[in-house]
C-alpha cells in the first residue's frame, strides 16, 4: 500500500510538471495578451472573461505574466541544479574515492561553506555582485553544491570496497575511468531525488530573492516580482498577489511530490540490488 | 566524551577560520574602494586627500593577510567596524537586532511544536486514516508554499480581514499580538518537517517490545502511546529542533521584511540595499557562527543520549 502511495505520488507530481513545462513551452500560444502590454484603463481589475486573473498595477494581464514567468522558474530550477550538480558531483566523488588529504581539505571547505545558513550566503553574494538573474544563479550556485558534494561523497565511500570496484582495479582499469564507469552510475539514483527536491528548493529561493527586488530585475515577468508588485495593492486588489503565489506553490509542490515519490520508490534498494546488479 | 568534545572543536577550527576569510572577502570583494565608498556622501565624490589620509588611518593600505590579521583580532573581541549608514557598531546592532529574532523564533517554534506534535501522534496512531492523509498533505504544503506568500495570506486574512491581529510592526517592544502572524509564518516549514518526523518516530517506538508489554497490561492505545511510546518519540524531534531553529534564520529574511520586524533577516535585506558592507560582513560572520554552535550542541545533544555516537570514527 505504502508503495502504491509514493508512486502515485510520483506520477502526480510528474503530470503537474509535465503541464507546467508545457505551457512554459507553448507561453507564446497559450497566454490570451501580451505579457508586459500595459492597460492603464484596466489598473488592478478584478478577474474577468477578458483577463481571467485580473490586471495587475500597471494593467497588465496577471495571467498573461504567470504563464511567462514559468519560463524563468523552470530556467532557474534547472540550470542552478545542473551546475551545482557538476560541482557538487565532481568534488564530492573524487572526495570520497581518493579519501586522505584531498578529502579532507575539500570536506572543510564544504563545511565552511554550509556553515552560512543559506539565504545568508545568498544574499552576501548577491550584495556583492548586485542583483540581476545571473547573479541570482551564482548566489544559489554558491549556497547549493555543497549539498551534492556531501550526499555523493557519501555515497561514493559506502561503494568503496565492493567487489564490482575491486574486480575492475584487477583487470588493470585507471582511477578515473572506475570513477566514471563504476562509481558515478550507482549514485544516480540518491541524485535524482536530490536534484528533483534541489529544483523545488530552489525555485521556492529564487522568487524569495526576486521578491525581495534582488533576484530577476523588472521587465522579465516573474513570480516572486510579481508578488513584490502586488504588496502596495493588497487591501484593495488581493488578485495581484493570490494568482503568482498559488503558481509557486503548485510548482514546487510538483517537484516534491515527485522527488518524495522516488526516494520512497528507490530507497528500499538501496544499498542491495541496485549495487550488485551493476557489478 | 571529553574525547567526543575535542574531536569536534578540532574540526570547527579550520572550518571558522574559513568562514573569517570568506567574511573578510566580502568587504575587499565588493566593488569600489572600501575608503573611497566610506567617505562619498549623496552630495558629491570624496576629497582625494581625505581619502588617502582615510585609507591610511583605517589601514587599508596594508597588504591584505596584514588587514586579515588585524580584522580577525579585533572581530575576536567583538569589534566588527562601523555601519557605513549609521555609524553605529557593527556588534551592538547586530546583537541588538538578534534578540528580536530571537524572541521570534522561540514563538515561532513552540507554536510549530504545538501544531505538530499531536498531529503527528495521530497521523502514527491510524496510518493511512483520514488525520494521517491531512497530516502528509499539510506537511508537503508546508516545504512548498513560500513564506512571503503565506505572510501575506495571513496578513489578508487575520489582519485585513478579520482585524484579529496587527498587519505589521514592532508594537510595544514587540508584543505578543505583533508576534504571532509572523512566527505563524516562519513556523509553518518546520512544522511540516516536524509532523512528519513525529509520525515515524512514533511508529518506530510503538513497534518495540516495552509497548507491547504495556500493551499487555490491558492499557488502551492512546494511554501507551501518550504515557509510554510519546517520550522516546520526542528524541528526535528535540533533535531537529535545534536544526529547525537554525533553518528559522533563512525565513526570518523574507518575514521579518514583510512585517517590518526589526530583527537580523531584516537588518541583512535593509544593509544590502543600502550597500552597507561591514553590517554585511558582521551578519555573515554572526549567523554563521550562530549555525555553527547550534550544529555543536545538536550533536553533543545526541552524544549525550546515545553513547555509541561519541565512539565512532574511532
Amino acid at each position: 500500500m505504502r508503495e502504491n502511495n509514493s508512486r502515485r505520488q510520483m506520477l502526480l507530481g510528474f503530470m503537474i510538471l509535465s503541464a507546467i513545462a508545457l505551457v512554459a513551452f507553448f507561453a507564446g500560444m497559450i497566454a490570451p495578451h501580451e505579457p508586459n502590454q500595459t492597460n492603464l484603463g484596466e489598473r488592478l481589475s478584478p478577474p474577468s472573461w477578458q483577463y481571467p486573473f485580473g490586471n495587475d498595477n500597471l494593467g497588465r494581464c496577471i495571467l498573461s505574466r504567470i504563464i511567462f514567468a514559468a519560463r524563468i522558474s523552470l530556467y532557474i530550477g534547472v540550470v542552478v541544479v545542473s551546475l551545482s550538480l557538476l560541482i557538487g558531483v565532481a568534488l564530492g566523488s573524487i572526495a570520497g574515492y581518493f579519501g586522505g588529504l584531498l578529502d579532507e581539505l575539500i570536506m572543510r571547505f564544504v563545511d565552511a561553506f554550509l556553515a552560512f545558513p543559506s539565504m545568508f550566503l545568498a544574499l552576501a553574494v548577491i550584495g556583492l555582485m548586485g542583483p540581476g538573474l545571473s547573479n541570482l544563479i551564482l548566489a544559489l550556485v554558491v549556497v547549493e553544491w555543497t549539498g551534492y558534494a556531501r550526499m555523493v561523497r557519501g555515497e561514493v565511500i559506502s561503494l568503496k570496497g565492493k567487489e564490482f570496484l575491486e574486480a575492475a582495479r584487477s583487470l588493470g582499469a585507471k582511477d578515473s575511468y572506475i570513477l566514471v564507469r563504476h562509481v558515478l552510475p550507482n549514485v544516480l539514483a540518491p541524485v535524482l531525488v536530490m536534484s528533483a527536491l534541489g529544483i523545488g528548493f530552489t525555485i521556492l529561493a529564487a522568487s524569495g530573492l526576486s521578491f525581495l527586488g534582488l533576484g530577476v530585475q523588472p521587465g522579465i515577468p516573474e513570480w516572486g516580482s510579481m508578488l513584490d508588485d502586488g504588496r502596495l495593492y493588497l487591501r484593495v486588489a488581493p488578485h495581484l498577489m493570490i494568482f503568482p503565489g498559488l503558481a509557486i506553490t503548485i510548482t514546487v509542490l510538483a517537484f516534491n511530490l515527485l522527488g518524495e515519490g522516488l526516494r520512497d520508490e528507490l530507497n528500499p534498494r538501496f544499498g542491495s540490488s541496485i549495487h550488485e546488479d551493476a557489478a | 566524551m571529553k574525547i567526543f568534545l575535542l574531536r569536534r572543536a578540532l574540526v570547527l577550527l579550520p572550518v571558522m577560520l574559513l568562514v573569517s576569510l570568506f567574511s573578510f572577502a566580502l568587504i575587499h570583494m565588493a566593488p569600489g574602494d572600501p575608503a573611497e565608498i566610506l567617505l562619498t556622501s549623496p552630495a558629491g565624490g570624496a576629497d582625494r586627500a581625505a581619502v588617502e589620509d582615510f585609507r591610511t588611518k583605517m589601514g587599508f593600505d596594508q597588504p591584505l593577510p596584514v588587514q586579515y590579521l588585524r580584522w580577525l583580532g579585533r572581530a575576536i573581541q567583538g569589534d566588527l567596524g562601523y555601519s557605513y549608514m549609521t555609524g553605529q557598531p557593527v556588534c551592538s546592532a547586530i546583537l541588538a537586532s538578534f534578540e528580536s529574532t530571537l524572541r521570534l523564533s522561540l514563538l515561532s517554534m513552540v507554536l510549530s511544536l504545538l501544531a505538530s506534535i499531536p498531529l503527528g501522534i495521530w497521523s502514527a496512531m491510524r496510518p493511512g486514516s483520514f488525520p494521517d492523509h491531512i497530516g502528509r498533505w499539510l506537511a508537503l504544503l508546508g516545504v512548498s508554499v513560500p513564506n512571503f506568500w503565506l505572510a501575506y495570506l495571513l496578513i489578508l486574512m487575520f489582519a485585513i480581514h478579520l482585524k484579529w491581529f496587527p498587519v505589521a510592526g514592532y508594537g510595544n517592544g514587540g508584543d505578543l499580538m505583533h508576534m504571532v502572524l509572523p512566527a505563524i509564518a516562519l513556523g509553518a516549514a518546520s512544522a511540516s518537517v516536524t509532523i512528519r518526523l513525529m509520525r515515524s518516530s512514533m511508529l518506530d517506538v510503538l513497534q518495540q517490545d516495552y509497548i507491547l508489554a504495556a500493551r499487555a497490561k490491558g492499557l488502551g492505545g492512546w494511554q501507551v502511546a501518550l504515557g509510554h511510546a510519546m517520550k522516546n518519540a520526542l528524541i528526535p524531534v528535540a533533535t531537529i529542533s535545534g536544526l529547525n531553529f537554525g533553518y528559522m534564520l533563512n525565513g526570518s529574511v523574507v518575514v521579518e521584511t514583510i512585517f517590518a520586524w526589526p530583527g537580523i533577516g531584516g537588518l541583512v535585506v535593509s544593509s544590502i540595499y543600502q550597500r552597507d558592507y561591514p553590517m554585511i560582513q558582521g551578519v555573515t560572520l554572526f549567523v554563521a557562527l550562530l549555525f555553527l554552535s547550534i550544529n555543536l550542541l545538536v550533536d553533543l545533544f545526541y552524544a549525550v543520549l546515545n553513547p555509541g555516537i561519541r565512539y565512532e570514527r574511532e
